[in-house]
């Protein structure tokens, strides 16, 4: 993206900007009353009982609450970028701590049980996830580079099969398909283990997708290249192999490397089989205790961390790329 | 290829040579009934307005386009729908396109020994011994180990020329070569040309440049709206065209 070299004024540092996001925002506090919070219960020394405190009290807990919001948002514009980044990120990542605090948690109970919990989590249902999620990707990327050839041939059946398939499996919920694989597979007398029912969903939903992805790379490559190529007498599996793949690889990274992020989290979807996986032991395992929450939440943290170490992966080959080019 | 005693002309083989060549795009006609030969060592330069169907012509001579009527020989071998050989008959035709088409992801050297290495199965020390030679006589070994978008225009025409010199082809084809170049680019890929013209390279050039159509073409081809309205010794086309549409763009482009 092209950044301006020409600086505006900051917005925020502007009165009347200041002034109207500042009535904005105790509007906002105010219309959604916090006086029975904690943030009311900090304020009892001055408001007193907060359920008693009717309107002085909401008005002076909404008042606070806009100034303080306020000022953070004044302070943190006067850094530089990287760390408004840092601190917005560290502000937001506190909101979402005090969101889950606010269930009124046992956290410990993650963390007792011999072996404990949260190990359980990540020694079977981590494990799990990972094979699960790794084996598909790679067979829908193999899918993926054959449909997006196939979509692109001259050949009536290979369009045909292939565009059939990527209608079909982009036209499916997933979790509909994980059904029809596994319970429908049998019928035919193939007995299909749960896990390979789960893979081949997985990697037969992506593919069709990353089918759409691979053949827009491939289809983004000017048609000079082809032209080039095939005026040196190059035969076509060489122009793709050699000229247009390594061509499309920087275009087709980043929307892969989304798929690759998403499947992870889809890979949930076959904790209905009963694979143990992440999803499928937050479940199990909370269920038994009543505590569904600190389960689901513990899960909700592996797959958050591992996403966005797939995102750094993602950034890291995405930079490599565009260094070469 | 057999010749009845009537359309025997002075050379017996020509390299290329197109009987009645038609083709249309959808319901527009681009070329109407061209009849060509074209000897080996000739030089043919082809001008006219645009739209006149120059582009769509070179592009036949290696199929890049397709004709609907009419015979394409090439070395004796017709171009044809179904034909099994084309690589075999493209690999002879060098082709230098107006936006270069030169392959981005790979050094100026690996531009050049791609040809080669890949369908001519020419060894890899003896791919890039010859390419370094190509980049020699087109004046730019000192960029082989670049890509081409570090490149000016005019490197990269040059670029192109040496890739398609390292195929050692029996004719070159080249399709306004200076048209998307910037001025002061223009004469280097000129002299680049003259010099492979000098060489005895057998050449068909598309192009507008009448300085360089003088100085090395044998016949100068004029075509409007896909015929071929005059084919003539440079002397004779600039000195005394024939027809009034040869006139008009020859007033036109030498203002």
């Amino acid at each position: 993206m092209f950044v301006d070299t020409v600086i505006e004024d900051k917005s925020l540092h502007k009165p009347a900007f200041l002034l109207g996001l500042s009535i904005a925002v105790f509007a906002f506090f105010f219309a959604f009353n916090f006086t029975d919070t904690i943030f009311g219960e900090f304020l009892s020394p001055v408001i007193g009982n907060p359920q008693e405190s009717g309107f002085f009290g909401r008005f002076v807990v909404s008042f606070v609450l806009s100034i303080i919001f306020v000022l953070n948002l004044l302070l943190i514009s006067f850094t530089r970028l990287k760390i408004q980044i840092l601190i917005v990120w560290i502000e937001l990542f506190f909101l979402f701590l005090a969101f889950a605090y606010s269930f009124d948690l046992e956290l410990a109970y993650i963390f007792i049980g011999e072996p404990s919990k949260i190990w359980l989590m990540i020694s079977k249902g981590l494990f799990t996830t990972i094979y699960i999620s790794a084996v598909s990707i790679a067979i829908a990327t193999a899918i993926a580079i054959v449909g997006a050839i196939a979509k692109l041939s001259n050949n009536g059946f290979a369009y045909a099969i292939a565009s059939f398939y990527t209608s079909l499996f982009r036209g499916l919920p997933l979790l509909l398909q994980i059904y029809l694989i596994y319970m429908g597979l049998p019928q035919l007398g193939f007995m299909i283990d749960a896990i390979p029912s789960g893979i081949a969903a997985l990697s037969l939903c992506y593919g069709a997708y990353m089918t759409e992805i691979f053949r827009a790379g491939i289809q983004s490559i000017p048609k000079g290249q082809w032209e080039a190529s095939r005026a040196l007498g190059f035969k076509f599996g060489l122009i793709l192999r050699k000229i247009i793949l390594p061509q499309s690889i920087p275009i087709i990274v980043p929307p892969t490397g989304n798929q690759f992020i998403a499947m992870l989290k889809d890979s949930s979807l076959v904790s209905v089989l009963g694979i143990w996986e992440l999803m499928f032991m937050a479940k199990k395992i909370g269920a038994k205790d009543f505590n569904n929450l600190e389960m689901l939440l513990t899960a909700a943290m592996i797959y958050w961390a591992l996403t966005i170490v797939l995102e750094v992966i993602q950034a890291r080959i995405e930079r490599k790329y565009q260094q070469k080019a | 290829m057999i010749m009845n005693a009537s359309t025997k002309t002075k050379n017996e083989n020509p390299l290329i040579s197109l009987r009645g060549v038609s083709k249309w795009y959808g319901g527009f006609q681009a070329l109407k009934d061209i009849n060509l030969e074209i000897n080996l060592k000739e030089k043919i330069v082809i001008c006219g307005p645009s739209g006149s169907g120059k582009s769509t012509l070179i592009r036949c001579l290696n199929r890049l386009e397709a004709h609907q009527e009419g015979k394409i020989h090439v070395s004796g071998v017709e171009l044809h729908e179904t034909m099994k050989d084309i690589d075999i008959v493209r690999r002879d035709i060098g082709m230098v396109f107006q936006n270069f088409n030169l392959f981005p992801h790979l050094t100026v050297l690996e531009n050049c020994m791609a040809g080669p290495n890949w369908v001519r199965g020419i060894d890899k020390d003896e791919a890039e011994k010859r390419a370094v030679a190509m980049l020699k006589q087109v004046k730019i070994p000192e960029q082989a180990d670049k890509y081409p978008d570090q490149l000016s225009g005019g490197q990269q025409q040059r670029v192109a020329i040496a890739r398609s010199l390292c195929m050692q082809p029996k004719v070159m084809l080249f399709d306004e070569p200076t048209s998307a170049l910037d001025p002061e680019m223009v004469s280097e890929v000129l002299d680049t040309m003259v010099e492979l013209a000098n060489s005895g390279m057998t050449m068909i050039c598309v192009t507008h440049e009448m300085g360089f159509a003088r100085q090395v073409a044998d016949r100068i081809i004029f075509m409007a709206d896909g015929e071929i309205v005059e084919q003539n010794t440079p002397d004779e086309f600039f000195n005394n065209p024939q027809s009034d549409r040869t006139k008009t763009f020859l007033n036109q482009i030498l203002i």
